[in-house]
C-alpha cells in the first residue's frame, strides 16, 4: 500500500486542526500556514497523478482492514486528476483571500482547509457511505465559507443553500439505504459485482436507488431543474470562496461519472443506460437555461454562475454518452471550465471594487482604474469561456463536437452546443461593453489593485492558453483516464482481488 | 411490525416535506429534521427488521440483526443533530438580519 494516497485528506485536516487550536495566531501566521499547506497539497497531487499514470488503480485500506469491514481509498487516473485540479484551484483562491477577504471574520483558513479535505476525500473514497460523509464535510465547511463575512444577502442565500443541501443529504441517505438493502454492501467495487449478479427481485430497489443518487448528485452539480440555487449562492459568497466553489459542481459531475461507470457499470447491468438516457436531455436543458439566463443577467457574478451551470450541462451530456471519446472530451472541458470560472469570479470582484456604487451591475458606472489590465484579462477569460478561438474553450468544445459526431443524438447535441455558445458570446460581449466602455463622468476613488491581488486571477485565466499549449499531454492523460473508466472490472479486481489474496 | 414502521416513515416524510415547503424558517428547520429522521429510520429498515436478535456476537444467539445500518444511522444522527443546531442558529441570525422569519428575507404576497 502506498501511504501517499491518504495524504491529500490528512494534510488539510491536520492544517485545519492546527489553525483552530492556535487561537492566538495572527492572521499573518494563519495565512502562511494555510498557503504552505496548499502548496504542499499541490506537490502531493502532482505526485499522485504521476503514481496513477504509471501504476494503474491503487487501493489504500485504512488500518489494513479487509474491504468488507474497513474503509478503502482508491487512487486511479480520474481521482488523481480531480485532486490535482482541486489543489490547482485552491492555491490561487487562497492567495486572493490573503489580500484581505479572510480578515472579515475568524477561522476562514480552517474552514477552507476542511473544505479541501472534504473535496479530496470525496474524490478518493471507494465507499458509498464515505462518499456521503465526505460530502457532508465539504458541505458543512461550505456553509461556513458561504456565510463568511456575514450580512443580509449572505444570511438569506445561506439559509436557502443549507436547507436545500440538507434535504439532498436525506435523499442521499435514502438512496444509500436502498442500495445497501439490495446488495448488502457499501464498498463501490463490491456493490458493482453484486449489482451485476442481482436477481430481478432486486431491480426495483437498485433502480430507485440509482435514480435517487442522480437527483442528489444533480443537485450538487447544479443540473436543471436543480440548478437555480447556484447563481444566488455564488454571487453572495466572498470572491475566493466563489472561486473554490467552482470545483463543487464538478464534485457532483465526478460522483455521477464514478457511480454510473463503476457501481452500475459492469457488463450486463442496464441501469447505467437507463440513467444515461435521462442525463443527455437534462444536460441539454441545463446548457440552454444556463447560457440563456447568462445572456439576460444583470450582474456579472450571477452571470458567471449561470455560465458555470451551462458548462455543467455540457459535461452531463458527454457523461451520458458513456463512451471513451466523449468522456475524455468532457474531462478536458471540466479542467478548463473549473479553472476559468474561478478566474472569472476573482476578476469580477476586482472589477466590481473599482466601479464604485455600480459594483458588478451591468450598467454605467465609474471608469475602472486599471482598465487595460482588467480589460485584457476579461477579454481573454470571456473569449475562452464562451468557446471562441484560440483558447481552451474553443478547443474543448471542438473536441466534444468531434467525440459526439457519431452519437444518435448528435444533431441535438451539436445544435445546442453551438447555439448556447452564441448565447454566451452575446452575454459576455454585453457584459464587457457595459463594464468597460459604458462609463459615467468622474473618477473612481478606489485604489488600483496591487499586483498580488491581480496575480491569482492572472494565474487562473492563464490556464486557458496553457491548456491549449499543453493540449497534447492533457488530452493524452484524459483519454487514458477515460479508457480506465471504461474498464471498471480492473478497478473491481484491484479492490476485491488483493483482499482475497490476503485472507 | 413492517406496516407500523412503513407508516412511521411515510408519516415522517409527508410531514417533513409539507413543513419544508412552508414559508417560515422554523417550519423549514423542523421539516429538514423530520426528513432526516425518516432517512435514518429507513436505513435501519434496510438492514431488515428483526426482533430480539443481537447485533453483536453472542453465545446463545441463533440469528443476528445487521449491525452495519445501526453504525451508519449513528453517524447520520450525529451529523443530523449538528446540522439541526447549526440551521437553527442560522435561522435566528437570518431573522435578526431581516426582521422577519420568511425564508426569502421579506414578506411575500399574501
Amino acid at each position: 500500500m502506498n501511504h501517499w494516497i491518504v495524504a491529500p485528506i490528512l494534510l488539510p485536516l491536520l492544517t485545519a486542526i492546527i489553525l483552530v487550536a492556535a487561537k492566538g495566531a495572527t492572521l499573518r501566521v494563519q495565512r502562511v500556514l494555510s498557503l504552505a499547506a496548499a502548496l504542499a497539497s499541490l506537490g502531493l497531487a502532482a505526485l499522485l497523478v504521476s503514481l496513477a499514470a504509471e501504476g494503474g488503480v491503487q487501493v489504500y485500506r485504512l488500518g489494513d482492514w479487509p474491504y468488507a469491514y474497513g474503509i478503502t481509498l482508491v487512487l486511479d487516473r480520474l481521482s488523481a486528476m480531480m485532486v490535482l485540479l482541486t489543489a490547482a484551484l485552491a492555491l490561487p483562491s487562497l492567495l486572493y483571500a490573503a489580500q484581505g477577504a479572510d480578515a472579515a471574520g475568524r477561522h476562514f483558513h480552517a474552514l477552507f482547509q476542511l473544505q479541501l479535505m472534504g473535496i479530496n476525500g470525496a474524490f478518493l473514497t471507494g465507499d458509498l457511505f464515505n462518499l456521503f460523509v465526505f460530502f457532508e464535510i465539504l458541505l458543512i465547511a461550505s456553509y461556513g465559507l458561504l456565510l463568511f463575512g456575514g450580512g443580509k444577502a449572505r444570511s438569506r442565500a445561506g439559509i436557502q443553500y443549507v436547507v436545500l443541501n440538507l434535504a439532498g443529504s436525506s435523499l442521499f441517505l435514502i438512496a444509500v439505504g436502498l442500495i445497501y438493502g439490495a446488495t448488502g454492501s457499501l464498498n463501490m467495487a463490491d456493490i458493482a459485482v453484486r449489482v451485476a449478479e442481482a436477481g430481478p427481485e432486486q431491480q426495483t430497489l437498485l433502480r430507485t436507488g440509482a435514480f435517487l443518487l442522480v437527483v442528489v448528485f444533480g443537485l450538487k452539480a447544479a443540473a436543471v431543474p436543480l440548478a437555480f440555487w447556484l447563481p444566488n449562492a455564488y454571487a453572495v459568497a466572498s470572491a475566493p470562496v466563489a472561486a473554490l466553489f467552482a470545483i463543487m459542481t464538478k464534485v457532483g459531475v465526478y460522483a455521477i461519472l464514478r457511480v454510473f461507470t463503476l457501481v452500475f457499470g459492469l457488463d450486463g447491468v442496464d441501469i447505467a443506460g437507463a440513467v444515461a438516457a435521462w442525463l443527455i436531455p437534462v444536460g441539454l436543458a441545463t446548457m440552454v437555461i444556463g447560457n440563456a439566463a447568462a445572456m439576460i443577467e444583470t450582474r456579472l457574478r450571477r452571470q458567471i454562475g449561470w455560465l458555470l451551470i451551462g458548462s455543467v450541462g455540457i459535461m452531463l451530456v458527454v457523461v451520458g454518452l458513456l463512451d471513451v471519446q466523449s468522456i475524455a472530451s468532457g474531462l478536458y472541458y471540466l479542467i478548463h471550465s473549473t479553472l476559468l470560472a474561478a478566474g472569472l469570479f476573482l476578476l469580477a470582484d476586482l472589477v466590481a471594487r473599482q466601479r464604485g456604487a455600480a459594483s458588478d451591475h451591468l450598467q454605467a458606472g465609474l471608469p475602472i482604474a486599471q482598465v487595460t489590465l482588467l480589460g485584457i484579462l476579461f477579454f481573454v477569460g470571456a473569449t475562452a469561456y464562451a468557446g471562441l478561438p484560440p483558447f481552451s474553450g474553443f478547443l474543448g468544445k471542438a473536441i466534444i463536437l468531434q467525440a459526439t459526431r457519431e452519437a444518435a443524438l448528435a444533431p441535438w447535441i451539436w445544435t445546442v452546443v453551438l447555439v448556447t455558445s452564441m448565447f454566451a458570446v452575446i452575454g459576455l460581449a454585453r457584459a464587457g461593453s457595459r463594464l468597460f466602455w459604458n462609463v459615467l463622468p468622474g473618477v473612481s476613488e478606489a485604489r488600483p489593485a496591487s499586483f498580488a491581488a491581480v496575480l491569482p486571477a492572472i494565474l487562473l485565466i492563464a490556464s486557458s492558453p496553457l491548456l491549449v499549449g499543453l493540449a497534447g499531454p492533457v488530452v493524452e492523460y484524459v483519454t487514458a483516464t477515460a479508457v480506465q473508466i471504461g474498464q471498471p472490472h480492473l478497478y473491481v479486481e484491484q479492490v476485491l482481488g488483493r483482499v482475497a489474496a490476503g485472507q | 411490525m413492517d406496516a407500523l414502521v412503513s407508516l412511521a416513515i411515510g408519516t415522517l416524510v409527508a410531514t417533513g416535506v409539507y413543513l419544508l415547503l412552508r414559508p417560515r424558517t422554523v417550519s423549514v428547520v423542523y421539516g429538514v429534521m423530520l426528513l432526516s429522521y425518516a432517512a435514518n429510520l429507513f436505513i435501519l429498515v434496510m438492514g431488515r427488521l428483526t426482533t430480539g436478535a443481537p447485533a453483536l456476537i453472542h453465545d446463545q444467539a441463533t440469528r443476528y440483526a445487521d449491525p452495519l445500518p445501526q453504525a451508519l444511522v449513528l453517524t447520520a444522527i450525529v451529523i443530523g443533530f449538528g446540522m439541526a443546531a447549526f440551521l437553527l442558529v442560522l435561522a435566528l441570525r437570518a431573522q435578526a438580519d431581516h426582521e422577519t422569519d420568511h425564508v426569502d428575507g421579506e414578506e411575500g404576497d399574501r
